[in-house]
């Protein structure tokens, strides 16, 4: 068991080390920000020839996620592609693959700012938004919410590294990026942190870690095992 | 060969004779490579040449002068304006720097001066525009000073590139090398592609001693703090001097000592490359003209500025490499016959060890080095980007020109040809941008695909790469104050009080990637730690301090405090001697460490590092990072090292050459570097770097992904080679087991004196592995607990909002009072 169970606006919810979030009463599993096509939409645009492997790797983990929980309905929270023309661009391989995970079962693409009207068909539905159990699932939090998002890719700092990890504060729950080329969001960044004020975060390494939200300053000095 | 009349006339009038070194060059037919000691002429006599030949008038440039430093060019500017003036000579003399203003960039494209004084950097840019075999087409000479600083970096490789660009835009140019004392002069030389070595007379033997200080070194710690007061007192007896110090972190908590103690207000400035320009400005006008007794500098002060009247160098810690406190020690007294005057001020008990041995080689004029490899390839395909943005070339003239250049000279056609292939399509297994090509072939020639990309490429010329900085600037108005690493930025929560541009100031917030401080009313910065560059000891060096340390008749050469050292480390624990590994295991900071005391040197005990970590691993005692010197390796972990001797088996550790070798931090640091010079990732963007980290992400997953799905891809296999140089054959630590068959590991209750400097050491290597990962759950809970929320095992049983919403306003963590 990895994940962290806690309970938010009155509902049940998972959040998996792997950055996606788990809703058991309607088997709902949620991801944000995959940006897929992001190696081929910078090398269209003169920019770098990154690694052409990332949309193969997130794809990959997100069938793991599939694979061990079965969901009924996958959402991707915006950002799911790098670019409107990146759904047009995927190989074969990728596209074989997301026919084969969206098969029996329904697919929700919600807009992102950087996907707002994909141009190529692609398997499931596309939204602007989702409501679920009174909580609108969108791409960027919104006023008073409750509302569960993305965008913001954020990550906290433990034990000396930059960690992907979901803000949960009271009104607004944001998920870390699930794709595999993405950077990261400070949670302490104050575009962040007022959207959070007051919440944890859960910190996806090895388990899902939660921790108080900003997090205080690092503590030195801990009681060590004594020498046998 | 004889000067012309105007130019004897002018020397005679300055009461100056030629140096025959001067006159040697201005006979010279090729290319010639001078080594001189500062303050003998070397520089005129890089430029009489060029002011000989341009008596006569020339149109467009003539003399291109390379510098590594833009502060040289300054420099040089000043230098020259008097004996262009006083002979009315028709010269202009103009700079290209980062620091030059458009308007003269544009001017100098069109209209170019005589001479024109730059940085690899600037030429590099120069030779990426369309019109560069208009502007360089007239050169006739190229000066490329402080070579031998140039060419212990990649910098070095990129000028030979852009020096055999210039060959072929103008045949027959002639180069000139200008170096301090290096200890292979032929390899220099080969390395311009070929040069005549023309030595000027080394001048009389350095005054060089121990600082006599009024109390000792202390056990550990690397600031030299202990001696402010005597440090002063030299600074008042003396003219003017400069002050090295290692690190700028060090520099800027010497500094704050020194001003601390100063109760004569003997003007003493600062001088570092983390500091706003305008104050690094004000602080080489202010002693240019004299007005500075002393300044406190790093090694931005290495090179030869002219500062005037220099007359004694003290150098705060131990120097590490010869050859460097030889070129230090030349700064002071720019008088070519007057010996140079030198103090050094050992920071800790060891490091007394390190200076003596360091004095003893510079009596025995025995200067260390490492030979330098070949050109490295991320730089090639840096330069074949830079050449596309100047127009198409032709493959095969490219490959001959690039041959021409020394570092070059074995240049496989076929590594050439991976180094075309990548920067064209990327160069991975799975053809993915045949469409999206960044250089494509159109008749016969490689060119931009899209024109447009060269603004990137130009922005992000260059072969340094430094940690991402942030700037620092007063938070109610008024100008920066410096820069530190983002890395200190991101530790930094407000109230936080660090030093930084000699001044204590307290972190305000962080707006828009700037750091805003404001005066703080401390003695004592609540942090002072920010990481600086590693400076690993030469293996000369270390095998002097070997043969010292080992050899207890030999003490006696050692002051009283420093046998003292010794014999408390004796006590202790023990001596390390020939035929037996010392190691020791002791608490700290709340980290077991381990100390293996192997004096194998330092890419050895890296190694050494890599693979002991792995067995620690397997053994489930959570390392956690590891540092490594020339003597000894320094690991810590979770969980004590009890029983070292399984650890060491050789068939263990030999084990671990393999993945866990090519999935270290080493390797990862190393990809970092090459995946930014070789044009893979650019740092800079047009507009700035963008707000918010979220657009990029780490070269970490670039590396991991490579590994996953490309393997043998050309930027891994430059990573290996690279980081290789610093690792060793696995016959190298068979070899140090076989010399120390005894081992003899101490359990200690704290910090041994011998292993207390291995704790001030940089260039640490972080291990992700189960340790870690204890380490954040740890962490985590730690940080649950001190925030009062507690967590059940009933899934639902936590309701996170809830929870933190009822704590109490104070008991929350401070940070969170920053958001908006």
């Amino acid at each position: 068991m990895t994940g962290f169970a806690f309970a938010w606006q009155g509902q049940s919810l998972q959040m998996r080390c792997s950055g996606a979030l788990w809703w058991p009463a309607g088997r709902w599993l949620v991801v944000a920000d995959l940006h897929l096509g992001k190696s081929e939409r910078m090398a269209r645009r003169g920019g770098a020839l990154l690694p052409p492997y990332e949309t193969a790797e997130t794809l990959r983990r997100l069938g793991d996620e599939l694979d061990a929980l079965d969901p009924a309905v996958v959402i991707s929270l915006g950002d799911g592609f790098d670019d409107d023309a990146a759904a047009g661009a995927l190989d074969a391989d990728a596209l074989c693959a997301l026919d084969g995970m969206a098969r029996a079962r329904d697919w929700i693409w919600v807009a992102g700012n950087h996907d707002p009207a994909p141009t190529a068909p692609l398997p499931g539905r596309m939204l602007d938004a989702v409501a679920l159990g009174g909580i609108t699932l969108r791409h960027e939090p919104q006023g008073d919410g409750p509302d569960i998002s993305g965008h913001y890719h954020p990550v906290v700092r433990l034990a000396g590294a930059r960690r992907r990890a979901a803000l949960i504060g009271p009104q607004h729950l944001i998920l870390p990026a699930f794709g595999r080329y993405t950077g990261g969001l400070d949670a302490a960044d104050p575009a962040l942190s007022r959207w959070v004020a007051g919440g944890i975060a859960v910190a996806c390494v090895h388990r899902a870690l939660p921790l108080p939200l900003p997090a205080p300053v690092r503590q030195r000095g801990r009681p060590l095992r004594p020498l046998p | 060969m004889s000067l012309p009349p105007a130019f004897a006339d002018w020397f005679a009038r300055q009461g100056w004779t030629p140096h025959p070194h001067q006159l040697a060059l201005l006979g010279a037919g090729g290319d010639s490579l001078l080594i001189a000691p500062t303050g003998g002429g070397k520089t005129l006599a890089g430029f009489l040449p060029s002011l000989v030949e341009l008596a006569e008038g020339w149109k467009g440039l003539h003399t291109l002068y390379v510098s590594p430093l833009k502060a040289l060019t300054a420099d040089i500017s000043r230098n020259l304006a008097r004996p262009v003036a006083d002979l009315n000579l028709p010269i202009r003399v103009e700079d290209r720097t980062g620091d030059t203003k458009t308007s003269a960039r544009q001017r100098q494209r069109t209209d170019p001066p005589q001479i024109l004084l730059t940085t690899p950097e600037s030429l590099a840019l120069m030779l990426s525009y369309p019109e560069a075999p208009k502007i360089f087409g007239s050169l006739r000479r190229v000066v490329l000073d402080e070579l031998h600083a140039l060419a212990e970096s990649k910098r070095g490789d990129q000028l030979m590139l852009g020096l055999a660009r210039l060959r072929s835009l103008s045949p027959g140019l002639i180069a000139t090398g200008l170096s301090a004392t290096v200890e292979d002069p032929q390899a220099l030389a080969d390395f311009m592609g070929g040069a005549r070595v023309v030595h000027a007379d080394p001048g009389p033997d350095p005054d060089i001693a121990m600082l006599l200080t009024s109390r000792p070194p202390p056990w550990a710690g690397a600031g030299g703090r202990y001696a402010v007061r005597d440090v002063l007192k030299a600074v008042a007896e003396a003219g003017t001097t400069i002050i090295f110090i290692n690190t700028r972190a060090q520099a800027e908590l010497f500094f704050q000592a020194l001003w601390a103690e100063n109760d004569t207000n003997l003007p003493i400035g600062l001088h570092h490359g983390s500091l706003a320009r305008e104050a690094r400005a004000r602080v080489e006008a202010a002693m240019a003209a004299g007005e500075l007794r002393g300044v406190v500098a790093t090694g931005s002060l290495d090179l030869g500025i002219d500062w005037g009247d220099v007359d004694l160098v003290i150098q705060v810690g131990a120097p590490k490499n010869v050859k460097r406190l030889v070129q230090r020690i030349g700064r002071a007294n720019h008088r070519y016959n007057a010996p140079s005057r030198a103090r050094m001020v050992p920071a800790n008990r060891f490091e007394v060890i390190e200076c003596i041995a360091a004095l003893e080689a510079v009596r025995a004029r025995d200067l260390d080095g490492d030979a330098r490899g070949p050109g490295p390839l991320d730089v090639l395909c840096q330069h074949i980007l830079l050449t596309a943005c100047a127009g198409p070339f032709e493959a095969d003239a490219l490959y001959a020109e690039v041959r021409t250049a020394g570092p070059y000279c074995g240049l496989s056609r076929a590594d050439f040809d991976d180094c075309l292939n990548f920067t064209a399509t990327g160069g991975y297994a799975l053809r993915a941008y045949d469409r999206w090509q960044r250089l494509m072939q159109r008749g016969g020639l490689w060119g931009l695909r899209d024109p447009r990309a060269a603004r990137d490429l130009r922005m992000n010329v260059g072969t340094i790469v430094e940690a991402e900085m942030t700037k620092v600037r007063w938070k109610r108005g008024g100008g920066l104050l410096g820069e530190v690493e983002e890395s200190f930025a991101a530790s930094l929560v407000p109230g936080d009080t660090f030093l930084t541009g000699g001044q204590i100031v307290r972190y305000e917030a962080l707006r828009e990637l700037v750091v805003e401080v404001s005066p703080s009313p401390r003695k004592e910065p609540k942090i002072a730690v920010f990481s600086g560059v590693r400076m690993p000891m030469s293996a000369e060096l270390s095998h002097r301090v070997l043969a010292l340390i080992g050899d207890p008749a030999r003490w006696e050469v050692l002051p009283q405090p420093t046998r003292d050292w010794l014999a408390l480390q004796a006590e202790v624990s023990a001596v390390p001697r020939p035929g037996t590994l010392l190691a020791e295991t002791f608490p700290h900071m709340g980290r077991w460490h381990l100390a293996v005391y192997g004096f194998a040197g330092h890419n050895a005990m890296q190694t050494l590092g890599l693979l002991l970590t792995r067995a620690m691993e397997a053994a489930g005692l959570g390392p956690l990072g590891f540092s490594s010197t020339d003597y000894a390796l320094l690991v810590w972990s979770l969980d004590p090292v009890t029983d070292l001797g399984p650890l060491l088996d050789r068939d263990s550790l030999r084990a671990g050459l393999g993945d866990w070798l090519a999935d270290n931090a080493v390797m990862k640091r190393t990809f970092k570097n090459v995946a930014i010079i070789s044009g893979l990732i650019h740092r800079n963007m047009p507009g700035g770097r963008r707000s918010g980290k979220q657009a990029t992400f780490s070269t970490d997953i670039l590396y991991d992904t490579l590994r996953r799905h490309d393997p043998d891809h050309l930027l891994l296999r430059i990573t290996a080679a690279e980081a290789g140089r610093g690792l060793v054959d696995f016959g190298r630590i068979d070899e140090m087991l076989d010399r120390s068959p005894v081992l003899d590991h101490r359990r200690l209750d704290r910090v041994s004196p011998l292993a207390a400097p291995l704790m001030l050491e940089m260039g640490r290597v972080r291990i992700e592995g189960q340790g870690r990962m204890r380490l954040a759950e740890q962490e985590a809970e730690a940080m649950m607990q001190a925030a009062g929320l507690q967590l059940t095992d009933d899934p639902g049983g936590f309701d996170a909002p809830a929870a933190a919403a009822a704590l109490p306003e104070r008991s929350r963590p401070s940070r969170s009072r920053t958001a908006r």
